[in-house]
């Protein structure tokens, strides 16, 4: 853990943690479920556990885009660099993720033309540059990614570009919370919304927990700070038995989000009738294909991908810790054959990964402290 | 990878539609198609991600942000990937 004077404002979160204290009531439970995987690695890497209550517990939610892509998926992508013209380009982290026959960066060793990108703009430029090979750009993320790939989209269309397409995995975040929230096993007192996909889609989105589930939401910044104020206004909002959507990053997110983002995603996207989550089953409207209007730039479009029909590694409990129901280190396979150098599941590979984070900042230091 | 990036824009390019920006001392070509409702002028500070400016932000917040990403121990995958705009192997 850190000490909190090196955090900035070392005082205000002092006595942001005192109020809290002084507000808990010892006889309830406080479940938050932050929704970003950006945010479960904050709450680890700050330690903020430990300055609160035991009365507050964080449940790890589904934001974490690698993780929460089913292995089949993979499967089907990676199947695509199997036909000779085809350079498949995906982000860093997807790189690592383990499918049935391993991972992106395996294949690649083995002599796929797979490569790596950081941004979708670099898999046009890579079309541009070889036109007589297809490349296709293996696409996910949150609302917080989509609209980057909707204008690379767009941009395919106004070069003409006649070798590029977008193998579609972006999700939506709302649809997975209304899965939980309708799950008999769901025990979850409030959520704390996602930074920087608000930016995107706005607060609104929110809004039915609130009013269907009667559970605040509180979207929140990445700080220390921010972290714990997102806390104390659940905390408030739940002892006078509210529920409302409030904002505390409104520095950065506005209730309407980026309008131009959400013009470029329903131009160039449409929502699939039902998608399939790692640990989360099959969940309707969850994910973005890419829309009528753009399907020449559609790899599921353009070539024949394989079905593949795969079963999850055996004893591998992901999707559990995905929906809260267990802890990382209630997995037989964790800190065993699953650590961050040489991951079985999805949520071992980034940083974002409820595992992955539990392993670096809670399994690795009780090796020391103990 | 939902790292959000402050960078100062130095340049407007291609009509509008990207700009170039300065992160620690890295240049980058990026695209700002994502902020036509309030188009960012030189000397602006932007929020990135995977190569596009996601929102406009107060140099204050860039300056937290990028303390954040420091305390987050997220500086030296910021700093690759804001090199690797623009790269691929060819
Ligand atoms: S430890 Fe590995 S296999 Fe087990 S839940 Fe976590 S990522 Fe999945």
């Amino acid at each position: 853990m850190k000490y909190v004077d090196e955090f900035r404002n070392p005082e205000l979160i002092k006595k942001t943690c005192a109020e809290i204290k002084r507000r808990v009531d010892p006889t309830r439970t406080y479940r938050i479920m932050e929704i970003c995987g950006g945010h479960t690695h904050a709450i680890y890497r700050f330690g903020l556990k430990d300055l609160l209550p035991e009365t507050i517990e964080f449940v790890h939610g589904p934001g974490c885009p690698v993780c929460v892509l089913p292995m089949a998926r993979l499967d089907e992508g990676l199947s695509l660099s199997e036909n000779p013209d085809v350079i498949l380009t995906a982000f860093g982290d997807m790189m690592r993720v383990p499918g049935t026959q391993g991972t992106l960066l395996e294949h690649k060793a083995r002599g796929r033309d797979i490569r790596m990108v950081y941004s979708p703009l670099d898999a046009l430029k890579l079309a541009e540059t070889n036109p007589e090979r297809q490349v296709i750009f293996f696409a996910i993320g949150f609302e917080t990614t989509a609209p980057s790939t909707a204008l690379t989209l767009k941009r395919a269309r106004l070069l003409g570009l006649k070798n590029f397409t977008v193998f579609c995995n972006h999700v939506v975040i709302a649809p997975p919370l209304k899965a939980l929230l309708d799950s008999p096993d769901m025990r979850l007192d409030a959520f704390i919304g996602p930074g920087h996909v608000s930016t995107v889609i706005g607060c609104k989105p929110y809004e039915f927990i609130a009013r269907d589930y009667q559970k605040p939401v509180v979207v929140s910044g990445f700080e220390p700070l921010d972290l714990l104020q997102s806390v104390l206004m659940i905390v408030k909002q739940l002892n006078q038995e509210e529920a409302r959507v409030e904002n505390q990053y409104a520095r950065a997110v506005s209730w309407e989000g980026n309008l131009a983002a959400q013009k470029a995603m329903a131009e160039t996207f449409s929502l699939r009738p039902r998608f399939e989550w790692r640990g989360l089953g099959q969940i309707p409207q969850s994910a973005f294909a890419v829309s009528e209007a753009y399907s020449e730039w559609d790899s599921e479009k353009r070539f024949a991908i394989v079905k593949t029909r795969t079963t999850e590694p055996f004893r591998a409990r992901c999707g559990e810790v995905l929906q809260g129901l267990i802890k990382p280190n209630d997995c037989p396979l964790f800190a065993n054959d699953c650590h961050p150098e040489h991951p079985t599941g999805a949520l071992m590979v980034s940083s974002e990964g409820a595992c992955a984070a539990y392993y670096t900042y809670v399994h690795r230091q009780q090796g020391v402290f103990e | 990878m939902c790292l959000a990036i402050p960078a100062k824009i130095t340049e407007i390019l291609d009509e509008g539609h990207f700009a170039m920006v300065d992160v620690s001392g890295v240049r980058r070509k990026v695209n700002i198609d994502l902020l036509h409702e309030d188009i960012p002028d030189v000397n602006d500070w932007v929020l990135l991600h995977v190569g596009f400016a996601m929102s406009k932000i107060s140099a204050e917040d860039a300056r937290e942000q990028m303390q954040v990403l420091e305390l987050l121990g997220e500086s030296e995958q910021v700093a690759a990937e804001v090199e690797g705009y623009g790269h691929f192997e060819d």
